[in-house]
């Protein structure tokens, strides 16, 4: 047992034994942390891990506590039927807000947070059947198996019990094929959509799922106050909220309790010290937790866990199994067959003619090299068949159907994978995690069996497919390795597997060989030459001219967007244009 | 509702609109300069409206205090950083714009509150008095962070906010006020009774506009900000300070934010928390804009001013979540018609 799941262990055993042993107000207390916890947990998948920013997370908990205040009171629903109807409502409203803010640039929709929590605020406070500022009373409380928890202590439990199965439900979460295409999200999504993920869908499940936690505490609330009123609601608990996360640690499972727990406690002190200081009433705790969160920012963004975790390391949670059920593959074409066509591709950007009327076809099992001096369209021709930039003219043609148009996520699908000029890896992650990510689309199950951890047997086999391509390119040694601590050389090449655990038909690969040295070259060079051998089709961009002669089977030369040669190394080295365009012509 | 009355709801509507026209201003240009959301924004409006009305009633202002304490631990930490730096040059212009210059304008204002000088005087002492806040804000708060991502710099921005409200609380007290009219005048104008206030309040943006579409258009300063603006790394290298630039910049939101709070204090009570929703009624006109053009900036926050006002007729209750609720329209129109590259986050 690692040093980390015994402080965990220890912390479940204490929180069974608090409530016999600690008085009253150290209960509600604990009680009050529990609530802001299940809150936190939600935040900390969104912001921490999505990178996705919401101050709004208190209307959300609102909702869910008016509309069981409101079912049960009015109409005496039972209060386990009021939760499934808030869950529906919250629901609602967060794939509607979703659907809207999530498809805007990041900063839109904390801004967007912030309008629709003061407007849900106001509702509460100015809708005559909701009870307006005065709020609504005599919420009966929670029975279960006909006993009613009416008390703080009992009522300790099912608190708990919710956050900690919150707390497990996330990192499962975090921990599986849906999870690692979440954690991809903050890299900006071009890694992630191309190999497969849907980014734009994660981000409304994260949101949604973080809504959804709100309301389930906002229930809670209700049931343990057993009055509301709009207070609690407001923008301000929103903003509070997201400081939890952050004192606690964004990037945190368990940041998210130890936050929710010392800003908690840090309020209680601060509104008792700090009105005896000044010498009047008032709320100025703020000021102390804003200079608090200001320097927490400017010093130490890890937050508690970010400091504690140097204590207690955590061990890399995805393990390959030793053995695994092969995934199964995507048909092969024959040698020969021709793969990939681009027919007079042109690409403008406004004025500039970026890529004019290109036009190339790869054959299976061939490495075609695409080469040129800078600024040729080359990287530009790899975006219009990767489906990252739009063509203006032409087509371009894979297997026999058009895949101009499409979005990098369908052409992933259709066995075309590759790799980044600058490196897209998430360098937290560990190697083998990295790469399970570009078996996404050779796996289905999705966020509701990884919640329920009742996905295992194909996450094993994804994660031995990770470790099989590996292997294949030299890495084994490195499985476990925060993929961030490898190499510039190592990493490329670790793209490369990622790419290879999608099973492709063909291999895209941007400039592998930019920023490496003569020996990280040489060892690029033999992993290619290994993988044409069995079988694999390549297009390869590059500008190194020694790297691709020794290597491809057929060049394509491009200067100034155009194509100026084509035909076999040899060739095309002893071509007077491709001189000229390398070398300048004699005046 | 009758003509007179629209025209009469009109006629505020436009007045506050002018107002968050204002902010919605000074916030697309912090957002331009330093990707900085600036939420405490409204902090400013508050202070500057409360130093008024202390003034008026011939009290010394609390923000006479904030800002001898700001500038000391502006002082401290730039005296530390210079120590560090081996740059011991650099501690007397910090000293004299964080120690000196707010003694002489705490005892200026210790002098003139009692006497009650006249109202432009009061106008003068207190935006000196709550403008220089603008840019000890961004050296303490801000400029460590000039690097980080927009997401971190929101969330310190509204760490600022509750910061600031506590300390509005702290030194101008619960209660609110409200500054006495600048005019009293009326104008008949057809069917139409115009009150001098509108139109002082409506004369004083405008002019505030038109001297900041000047400061940008003509002066070296003006066009560093610009610069910055469109491109931060390449201001750079041609000499332009991201610091300066990050100070000009939160001297001007300061500057527009207590202007703003004087024009505004006639119209309706201030108290310490007041000016964050007036703020965010700003943001709401710089999201219309999509926090990138002033003009529709502008024009948004017209909207919103005339959308409050005439809400306020129908269904006064309900008037913030109207107000707030209309961003999620202008958020689809702009989710269907932009089409977004993300950015890459650091971590």
């Amino acid at each position: 047992m690692s040093r980390a799941a015994m402080l965990v262990a220890a912390v479940v055993a204490a929180l069974a034994v608090a409530p016999l042993a600690l008085p009253e107000f150290y209960v509600t207390i604990l009680n009050y942390i529990g609530l802001y916890s299940i809150v936190a947990l939600g935040l900390v998948l969104l912001t921490g891990v999505g990178g996705l920013t919401s101050f709004g997370q208190a209307a959300f908990v609102g909702l869910g506590a008016y509309t069981t205040a409101y079912l049960t009171t009015a109409y005496a629903w039972s209060p386990w039927l009021t939760l499934v109807v808030g869950l529906l409502l919250t629901a609602a409203l967060a794939l509607f807000l979703g659907f809207i803010m999530l498809r805007l640039s990041g900063h839109y929709l904390p801004l967007g947070t912030i309008a629709w929590g003061i407007s849900i605020y106001y509702l509460f406070g100015n809708l005559e059947w909701l009870g307006g500022q005065t709020g609504l009373t005599g919420i009966p409380p929670i029975t279960v198996f006909g006993h009613a928890l009416d008390t703080g202590r009992e009522y300790f439990y099912l608190i708990w019990l919710l956050v900690l199965a919150a707390l497990a439900s996330i990192q499962n979460l975090l921990d599986s094929r849906p999870g690692r295409a979440i954690r991809s999200l903050r890299g900006g999504g071009l890694m992630a959509e191309a190999f497969g993920v849907n980014t734009a869908n994660m981000k409304i499940v994260i949101f949604l799922y973080a809504a959804l936690l709100a309301c389930v505490s906002g229930w809670l609330y209700a049931h343990l106050l057993r009055f509301v009123n709009p207070t609690p609601f407001s923008l301000t608990f929103g903003i509070e909220y997201l400081f939890m996360v952050v004192v606690g640690g964004a990037g945190y499972v368990w940041g998210a309790v130890v936050g929710a727990a010392v800003l908690t406690m840090l309020r209680e002190w601060l509104s008792d010290v700090l009105p005896k200081l000044v010498g009047q009433a008032g709320e100025f705790e703020i000021i102390v937790l804003g200079i608090l969160l200001v320097l927490l920012l400017q010093r130490a963004r890890g937050g508690v866990m970010g400091f504690l975790a140097r204590f207690f390391p955590v061990t890399a949670r995805a393990k390959a199994p030793a053995d695994a059920a092969a995934l199964p593959l995507r048909e092969k074409p024959k040698t020969g067959d021709v793969l990939l066509q681009v027919k007079a591709a042109t690409k403008q950007f406004g004025g500039l003619t970026a890529v004019n009327k290109i036009g190339f076809s790869l054959e299976a099992g061939e490495i075609l090299g695409l080469i040129g001096p800078n600024g040729a369209g080359k990287s530009t021709t790899f975006n219009l068949v990767t489906g990252v930039l739009p063509l203006t003219q032409g087509e371009i043609v894979f297997r026999g159907t058009r895949i101009d148009g499409l979005p990098s996520r369908e052409i992933v699908k259709r066995g075309v994978a590759r790799t980044f000029q600058h490196v897209h890896l998430r360098p937290q992650m560990t190697v083998l995690e990295n790469v399970a990510i570009g078996a996404h689309l050779r796996g289905q199950k999705g966020v509701l069996p990884a919640l329920l951890r009742m996905e295992r047997a194909e996450e094993g086999r994804l994660l031995f497919e990770a470790k099989k391509q590996l292997e294949r390119v030299g890495l084994a040694e490195h499985l476990y390795e925060p993929a961030g601590s490898l190499a510039l050389g190592q990493q490329r090449i670790l793209e490369i597997a990622r790419a290879l655990a999608a099973d492709p038909v063909l291999l895209l690969l941007d400039e592998p060989a930019a920023g490496l040295r003569y020996k990280e070259k040489q060892q690029l060079a033999d992993l290619l030459r290994r993988l044409k051998g069995e079988g694999v089709s390549v297009l390869l961009v590059e500008h190194d001219m020694d790297f691709v002669m020794n290597l491809v089977d057929r060049v394509v030369v491009m200067v100034f967007g155009e194509k100026i040669a084509e035909g076999l190394p040899r060739e095309v080295q002893a071509d007077p244009a491709v001189v000229e365009a390398y070398l300048g012509g004699v005046e | 509702m009758n003509f007179d009355i629209a025209l009469l709801l009109a006629q505020d509507g436009l007045t506050n609109g002018a107002i968050y026209a204002l902010l919605a201003l000074a916030l697309v240009l912090v957002f331009a300069v330093t990707r900085i959301i600036f939420v405490p924004q409204g902090e400013f409006v508050a202070y500057g409206a409360l130093t008024l009305a202390s003034l008026q009633l011939g009290r010394m202002p609390g923000t006479a205090y904030l800002l001898l304490i700001a500038g000391a631990a502006v002082a401290l930490v730039d005296v530390v950083v210079a120590l560090r730096e081996r740059r011991p040059g650099r501690i007397a212009a910090t000293l004299g714009w964080n120690v000196a210059l707010p003694v002489a304008l705490f005892f200026l204002a210790r002098w003139a509150a009692p006497q009650q000088p006249p109202l432009w005087a009061q106008v003068a002492l207190s935006l000196a008095l709550v403008v220089p806040l603008g840019p000890m804000l961004y050296r303490l708060a801000f400029q460590p962070l000039a690097n980080a991502s927009v997401l971190v710099l929101l969330i310190v921005s509204v760490a600022v906010h509750f910061l600031m409200v506590g300390l509005g609380l702290l030194f101008f007290g619960a209660e609110g006020s409200r500054t006495p009219a600048f005019s009293d005048a009326r104008f008949e104008a057809g069917a139409m009774t115009v009150s001098g206030q509108s139109l002082f309040v409506i004369g004083a943006s405008l002019a505030l506009i038109v001297a900041l579409y000047l400061f940008f258009e003509r002066t070296i300063y003006g066009k560093a900000l610009r610069a910055t603006a469109v491109n931060r790394l390449g201001a750079r290298l041609v000499g332009i300070s991201t610091t300066l630039a990050g100070k000009l910049t939160f001297t001007l939101a300061a500057l527009i934010g207590a202007a703003s709070g004087i024009l505004v204090a006639p119209i309706t009570t201030i108290y310490y928390d007041s000016g964050f929703l007036i703020g965010l009624k700003g943001f709401v006109g710089a999201i219309i804009g999509g926090l990138v053009s002033y003009p529709l900036a502008a024009l948004g926050a017209l909207i919103v001013g005339l959308l409050e006002s005439f809400s306020s007729f129908w269904a006064s209750a309900f008037k913030e979540v109207i107000v707030f609720t209309l961003i999620i329209p202008v958020l689809l129109w702009r989710s269907l018609h932009t089409h977004h590259v993300e950015e890459e986050e650091d971590e």
